[in-house]
């Protein structure tokens, strides 16, 4: 669903990502991981179309098509969801009525009836439930005044009303408690079927206790220098980032 | 350029949807300002002999009167020498019903939405339509009648309730009040009139829709509310206006009089032409809005969405006379291109715990120029004052710019008053959250906008409501980055 190949970003000037390649199934979920300044959130600003990044080479193929020549809003259209690192508040803006115009331009999109706000609220309610949401903060401002845990919660919530394809979670770990985490983890668990696929940006093994990758990717310096099983992620916790870095075959010399 | 800078600009290159112009023959006099002409148009309305005096005295007062220079505003000299200060669609005889309307003047309301017969019909909002400077169409008026409310043009009222509009009028606004006020005391030519009786819940919204439509002919309107003790009104002021090149000044005056425990809620929409996206053309807007609370416990509330106009000049504001009077001042300025607004409210408090508060939403884009000003003057005997201010600046792309310049004069120590304010600048990350759940730029700076709109936008009635927010995002369109 999911083809990265030789994929080179900057920001300001200052190339990250230094040539990236990255495959991935339907169904499957990808955990990159790696050190602070890696990279990891740059690769999923990119996917996402985030203005203030540019792609100087590489390309990328969602669903069999270019993902790079389209816009932020078509791609999430096309069913890219980014769960954002850090959710921007938008005053007084209502948390529903900002999620139903959302669902419903998607819906348009792909030829479905737009809901109208009964129908949109029995989904809603459905979806609260599952992600333990207070109904509350429907009725708020995006995101504005939320804790960093209902902001992170937020994100998800979204996710499982707009049901996207493919989700990439940049981060979505940092700053929850254990409890957030697990409901965060459910969440995207639920979500879980042979169709779609999530990236799962993390700093922390942690979360991949909870939310089980198939696939883990090591990202230092712009480049994946190691994929592996879920094994990976705990041998990482183990050793660190270190001893990834020093060049293959380093101890035969 | 990032790409949501270009869907700004793109925004801002649209045109004004409501500049067309309307055939109908005029009947104007010769341009200039003259005490002839001062006579001249007080005798087209067949005014009573003290009108006319009024009138000149104002004339008088203007001759020797500065057009003040202390707004944050720039613009060419205005020859008022060069203006027609009389213009009336020419009509046959008084019309009794809708049908007789000009059937061009129909056309026009229209075209801008605001069908007679419909709103008649779907919203119960009575409309007196001011078809540049004399009322064309009257409805609702048997209904309001019943209940004792006149609700007329100013015109019509001096005919028939001239003791009303000689006991109030000049009362808020005196005829030496500033330049504008003055030269439309000395000038006015129509406007709309209101009168509730004592007691007397207004059942329905009252409307107005004022049009510019006579080429290079300035507008002076001037209406009069007065709510009797007990009584509640909620007026509508809607406008809309035709495209042109030359600027047209506009100096109008209202005037709100709320005796004790009375009502009265003002809300204007306006959206006169602005100009192109050059800055060339578009309305000049000096106008003078106050109101008295003179009886105890009454309240007036101004709700403006101020969309249009090259220049507007505007400070409704409340006199707080009453004990316990409350006075409210809820606004949205916006400017995009060459637009330049310095708006804001006068407070005076001179009862005892008088209450008011100001909301001031300014959105600027463009080049757009848009300042706040505001005045709080708490008198020696206001007890137990209270004022809460709150001005908020937007800004979109970075040639615009937004001022405050808040005033406070402040007399007695048992005054509580409160200022807050903030400028924030319309993120790319809160427009590229937008998008990345699928919103267009334009749906997500329009969200955006409104929802730093919403505490004033919750002010006005429903209809108008919806109405504000389609203005918003029209005058906002190509503004975005």
């Amino acid at each position: 669903m999911l083809k990265v190949r030789n994929l080179h970003a900057r920001v300001a000037g200052r190339e990250i990502l230094r040539g990236i390649d990255l495959s991935m199934n339907h169904g499957e979920v990808h955990a990159i991981m790696g050190p602070n300044g890696s990279g990891k959130s740059t690769l999923a600003r990119v996917l996402s179309g985030h203005p203030e990044y540019e792609v100087t080479e590489g390309e990328v193929l969602f669903e069999g098509e270019n993902l790079l020549e389209m816009e932020p809003e078509e791609r999430a259209r096309a069913g890219v969801f980014m769960a954002f690192q850090y959710p921007v508040e938008i005053p007084g803006v209502n948390n529903a009525y900002f999620l139903k115009a959302a669902l419903n331009t998607m819906r348009k999109h792909r030829g479905e009836e737009e809901l109208d706000a009964m129908e949109f609220m029995t989904l809603v309610r459905d979806r609260m439930k599952q992600l333990d949401m207070d109904e509350a903060l429907l009725s708020r401002p995006v995101n504005e005044g939320f804790s960093g845990g209902e902001k992170k919660r937020n994100e998800i919530f979204q996710m499982a009303v707009l049901e996207p394809k493919l989700g990439v979670l940049d981060e979505t770990d940092s700053g929850l408690d254990i409890d957030a985490l697990r409901v965060v983890a459910h969440g995207v668990n639920t979500m879980r079927n042979a169709d779609r696929s999530f990236l799962v940006v993390t700093h922390y093994q942690r979360l991949l206790n909870y939310i089980v990758p198939d696939v883990v990717h090591v990202l230092t310096d712009g480049r994946i220098i190691r994929s592996g099983g879920k094994e990976l992620a705990l041998e990482l916790e183990d050793k660190g980032y270190g001893w990834l870095e020093e060049p293959v075959g380093t101890s035969e010399a | 350029m990032t790409t949501s800078t270009e869907t700004i600009e793109q925004l801002a290159t649209r045109e004004y949807k409501h500049g067309f112009y309307t055939d109908v023959e005029q009947e104007t006099i010769p341009r200039g300002l003259s005490e002839d002409v001062v006579r001249m148009i007080s005798a087209k309305k067949d005014e009573p002999e003290w009108l006319l005096e009024w009138r000149l005295q104002a004339y008088r007062v203007w001759l020797t009167m500065r057009e003040p220079s202390w707004g944050n505003i720039k613009y060419g000299p205005i020859d008022y020498q060069n203006i027609i200060y009389y213009a009336a669609p020419k009509q046959k005889k008084t019309l009794s019903s809708l049908d007789e309307v000009d059937p061009e003047i129909r056309r026009t309301f229209e075209k801008l939405g605001i069908s007679l017969e419909e709103q008649k019909i779907l919203s119960g909002v009575a409309v007196d339509a001011v078809f540049d400077s004399v009322s064309v169409a009257t409805t609702f008026k048997e209904k309001l009648a019943g209940l004792g409310i006149i609700f007329c043009s100013f015109s019509e009222a001096v005919q028939n309730h001239p003791a009303l509009v000689r006991k109030y009028l000049g009362t808020v606004v005196p005829y030496s009040d500033n330049f504008f006020a003055t030269l439309n005391s000395a000038v006015f030519s129509d406007g709309s009139f209101a009168y509730i009786p004592k007691g007397v819940r207004c059942p329905m919204e009252l409307s107005t829709y004022f049009r510019i439509n006579a080429k290079e002919t300035g507008q002076f309107e001037r209406t009069l509310i007065i709510a009797e003790e007990g009584s509640y009104v909620s007026y509508l002021e809607g406008c809309t206006a035709p495209m042109r090149d030359e600027n047209q000044l506009h100096a109008a005056v209202v005037e709100l009089v709320a005796l004790d425990n009375a009502t009265i809620k003002y809300s204007t929409v306006q959206n006169w032409y602005p100009g192109d996206k050059d800055g060339k053309g578009g309305i000049y807007n000096f106008v003078t809005k106050r109101g008295k609370c003179q009886g105890v416990n009454s309240k007036i509330t101004w709700t403006q969405v101020e969309t249009g106009s090259a220049i507007t000049w505007k400070y409704p504001g409340c006199i707080l006379q009453g004990d316990n009077s409350i006075g409210e001042f809820y606004s949205v300025a916006t400017t995009n291109n060459w637009q330049q607004a310095d708006t804001g409210t006068k407070m005076i408090h001179l009862g005892k715990n008088t209450k008011s508060t100001i909301v001031s939403k300014g959105i600027s884009a463009g080049h757009g120029q848009n300042t706040y000003r505001g005045l709080v003057k708490i008198a020696k005997g206001a007890k137990r004052a209270h004022n809460y201010s709150q001005c908020d600046s937007l800004l979109i792309g970075d040639k615009c710019g937004a001022h405050t310049f808040p005033y406070l004069e402040i007399k007695n120590s048992t005054a509580r008053v409160e200022h807050e304010a903030s400028t924030s600048k319309i993120g790319e990350d809160q427009i590229f959250y937008c998008r990345q759940r699928g919103l267009s730029s334009e749906d997500a700076v329009n969200m955006i906008v409104s929802g730093f709109c919403r505490e004033v936008f919750r002010q006005l009635p429903m209809e108008f409501a919806v109405e504000a927010q389609k203005l918003l995002s029209i005058s906002l369109e190509g503004s975005v980055g």
